[in-house]
């Protein structure tokens, strides 16, 4: 789960690293009320879920107010890589002496926390990673003893002159840490970390993502996700047990099992197809999950056919059966839908659709794929 | 001969009183594997279908000689169960649970390490050497005994290829899922060095999918030290970027982790790679001369 930037500086700031005052805006006279009250030059920063934001021109330095207004106009309902920018974050200008990238991920070569630490502060550290992979330190960090200050501090003195911005960034960086294990992330990055006028060193920039897994420890996250139309599908199917994942094409897939359900889309684009959507119905055989995954596949619009493709283990093909039956019976299904049943009771699911004049059944996964991609060309 | 489990394996259920372990204990058993204990803190003492009920697993291994765990333990306490079995000395540890959160996997990985513990999974189907043990979940029915080994990041699409395999006649030394997490137990290079010691194993079937650079590092190391035949098949191939695909680990970052570079990796080092799963027992045949 990612959240916003000005989310993180709130949880950054309740480990008392240091982070700029941030006045959250929606609003156009929000943003020059902002202005008012910082009283000099302002940055503009929007609130959207997606890198890349300051090449899209979604960050803004503005000199005076005008400036401030126009940024506000611009930048409140921009669309950046598809996401609409529906706020802003306005924070004092800073007069940057120096910057470097901190992230801390887990990571799994190492199987620990991985520290990275560059002098590259600023820019997109995947650009640095393909680019110039050995100006990004790497550290693995014991769990067991967790980051220690004289890693942080030997690290620092790596890309920092000066030993008092050292002190400064090693005592950001142990708290850093302490965010990660504690609030269960899989990414929590400072970029860039950076060193000011006044020789102050600050986190200018946050960004945090939690481990999904976790959600159960932190109920307090519900309320900090801001999902888009899509992410909300993905999420409320979670919640019936299934894994949903809207895509573009017009050829619906069921599927029981993650690593099936790709190698169906796979093959379903290698037979010329094109998958509208990722669908796994999980491992257990209850038929309502059934009902529910048709529901899906019948609310999107762009679907002019459907492929089911199960393979029973835990998953029982005569319960996927009872379920679409139960599935046609409360909606009207007028698409082709190819099946293909194998595993656990596939016998016994035959059977119970075979008086289904609409079903259209297939041997493997090859012919099932073939079936629903001619089924769509009539 | 197998991998990891064979006739020796005693299998000690964490969770058998749970709904999911008690109903594969059954299925373990009677596929054959000797399920000689099962532990859920606080029923010591209880009997599940003729299995004991311990405590703790240190309990279960001192009384049962116990020596493989595997753990239907719920997420928010299946990393603790993990290193539990692996203080009590079990020295196989086969983690079912999905759900767990990365970092409780981090947290114990230097405890197994320091006891020579060897964990597969979390989140996986378990592990199978036809005719002789299961441990897992596995539909035990579509395996075959016979040589050739299979490693697998997924569960459905492990029994597919499984599937192909026997229904091409064509049987299996041992088959392990590893799971589809991205912080994982053993991975592709422990289980081929395995494989490639093992006598009975004559050829090795891997697949994976998207996410992480395991494939990438697994081709690398098929090139210098595996010289058994070697086909694999990559899921995720029409897979968007940036989202997680079912499985947790299963995700595109900033261009990394693809199926595309996966596949390349392994065509590098001389490896087929399937395109679809009735590929691969066509490649087995090709490369074993049967």
């Amino acid at each position: 789960m990612k959240i916003h930037e000005y989310q993180a500086k709130e949880i950054f700031a309740g480990y008392q690293i240091p982070v700029q005052h941030q006045v959250l805006c929606t609003t156009v006279d929000q943003v020059a009320a902002a202005f008012d009250e910082i009283g000099e030059a302002v940055v503009v920063k929007a609130q959207v879920l997606v890198g890349g934001r300051g090449k899209a021109g979604g960050i803004k330095f503005c000199q005076t107010k005008e400036k401030a207004i126009e940024a506000g106009k611009n930048i409140l309902g921009m669309d950046i890589k598809g996401l609409t920018v529906e706020k802003v974050i306005v924070c004092k200008a800073v007069d940057i002496k120096d910057e470097f990238y901190v992230g801390l991920i887990n990571d799994r070569n190492t199987k620990s926390v991985l520290l990275m630490v560059s002098a590259e502060g600023g820019v997109e550290i995947e650009e640095v990673a393909k680019t110039n992979p050995e100006k990004i330190l790497k550290i693995p960090i014991d769990p067991l003893v967790g980051l220690q200050p004289h890693q942080a501090r030997s690290v620092f003195f790596e890309v920092m002159q000066n030993g008092k911005h050292v002190q400064q960034a090693a005592d950001i960086l142990v708290k850093l840490y302490k965010v990660f294990v504690e609030q269960d992330c899989t990414l929590a990055e400072i970029n860039p970390l950076v060193i000011d006028a006044d020789d102050k060193v600050i986190a200018l920039d946050a960004k945090v993502n939690f481990d999904d897994n976790a959600l159960f420890r932190h109920p307090e996250y519900e309320a900090m996700a801001d999902y888009d139309e899509d992410e909300k599908l993905e999420v409320e199917a979670k919640e019936k047990g299934l894994s949903y994942i809207k895509l573009d094409g017009n050829i619906g897939c069921m599927v029981n099992g993650a690593g099936l359900a790709m190698a169906t889309m796979d093959m379903i684009k290698l037979y010329g197809g094109n998958p509208a959507n990722f669908l796994d119905i999980g491992g257990s055989s209850n038929p309502k999950k059934v009902v529910h995954a048709m529901e899906y596949l019948m609310n999107d619009k762009k679907v002019e056919a459907v492929l089911i493709n199960i393979f029973g283990g835990i998953t029982r093909c005569d319960d996927v059966a009872r379920g679409l039956l139960e599935a046609f019976s409360q909606m009207t299904v007028t698409i082709p839908i190819v099946i293909r049943l194998s595993g656990t009771n596939a016998e016994e699911g035959r059977e119970l659709l075979k008086n289904n004049k609409q079903l259209i059944t297939a041997q493997s996964m090859g012919e099932a794929a073939r079936k629903v991609i001619e089924s769509v060309k009539k | 001969m197998s991998i990891l489990i064979n006739k020796d394996t005693k299998l000690v259920i964490q969770g058998i009183t749970g709904r999911d372990g008690g109903f594969h204990a059954e299925k373990m058993k009677a596929y054959g594997t000797k399920v000689v204990a099962g532990v859920t803190p606080g029923k010591e003492g209880q009997n599940i279908n003729g299995v004991p009920v311990f405590n703790t697993v240190a309990n279960a291994v001192k009384a049962t000689g116990a020596n493989t765990s595997v753990v239907f333990v719920p997420p928010g306490y299946a990393a603790d169960a993990i290193a539990e079995a692996s203080e009590a000395g079990i020295k196989l540890v086969i983690a079912i649970t999905e759900g767990i959160p990365t970092i409780d996997v981090i947290r114990i990985t230097p405890i197994l390490e320091r006891n020579g513990t060897k964990m597969i999974g979390p989140n996986c189907p378990g592990l199978i050497s036809p005719g002789k043990s299961m441990v897992g979940i596995l539909p035990t029915m579509i395996f075959k005994e016979g040589n050739v080994g299979l490693i697998s990041r997924s569960g459905t699409l492990t029994y597919e290829m499984v599937n192909q395999l026997t229904t091409n006649g064509i049987g299996q030394s041992t088959c392990i899922g590893i799971g589809g997490d991205p912080v994982i137990g053993l991975h592709y290079i422990e289980l081929l060095t395995l494989f490639q010691n093992d006598k009975d194993t004559e050829a090795i079937v891997l697949c994976g999918e998207i996410g992480g650079d395991a494939e990438e590092q697994a081709a690398a190391f098929i090139k210098e030290h595996v010289t058994k035949p070697v086909v694999a098949f990559i899921a995720g191939q029409s897979a968007p970027p940036g989202k997680r695909m079912g499985h947790a680990g299963a995700l595109i970052t900033s261009g990394s982790g693809t199926a595309s570079e996966k596949i390349k990796a392994f065509e590098a080092a001389g490896v087929r790679v399937a395109k679809e799963p009735a590929d691969i027992p066509l490649f087995i045949k090709e490369a074993l001369k049967l």
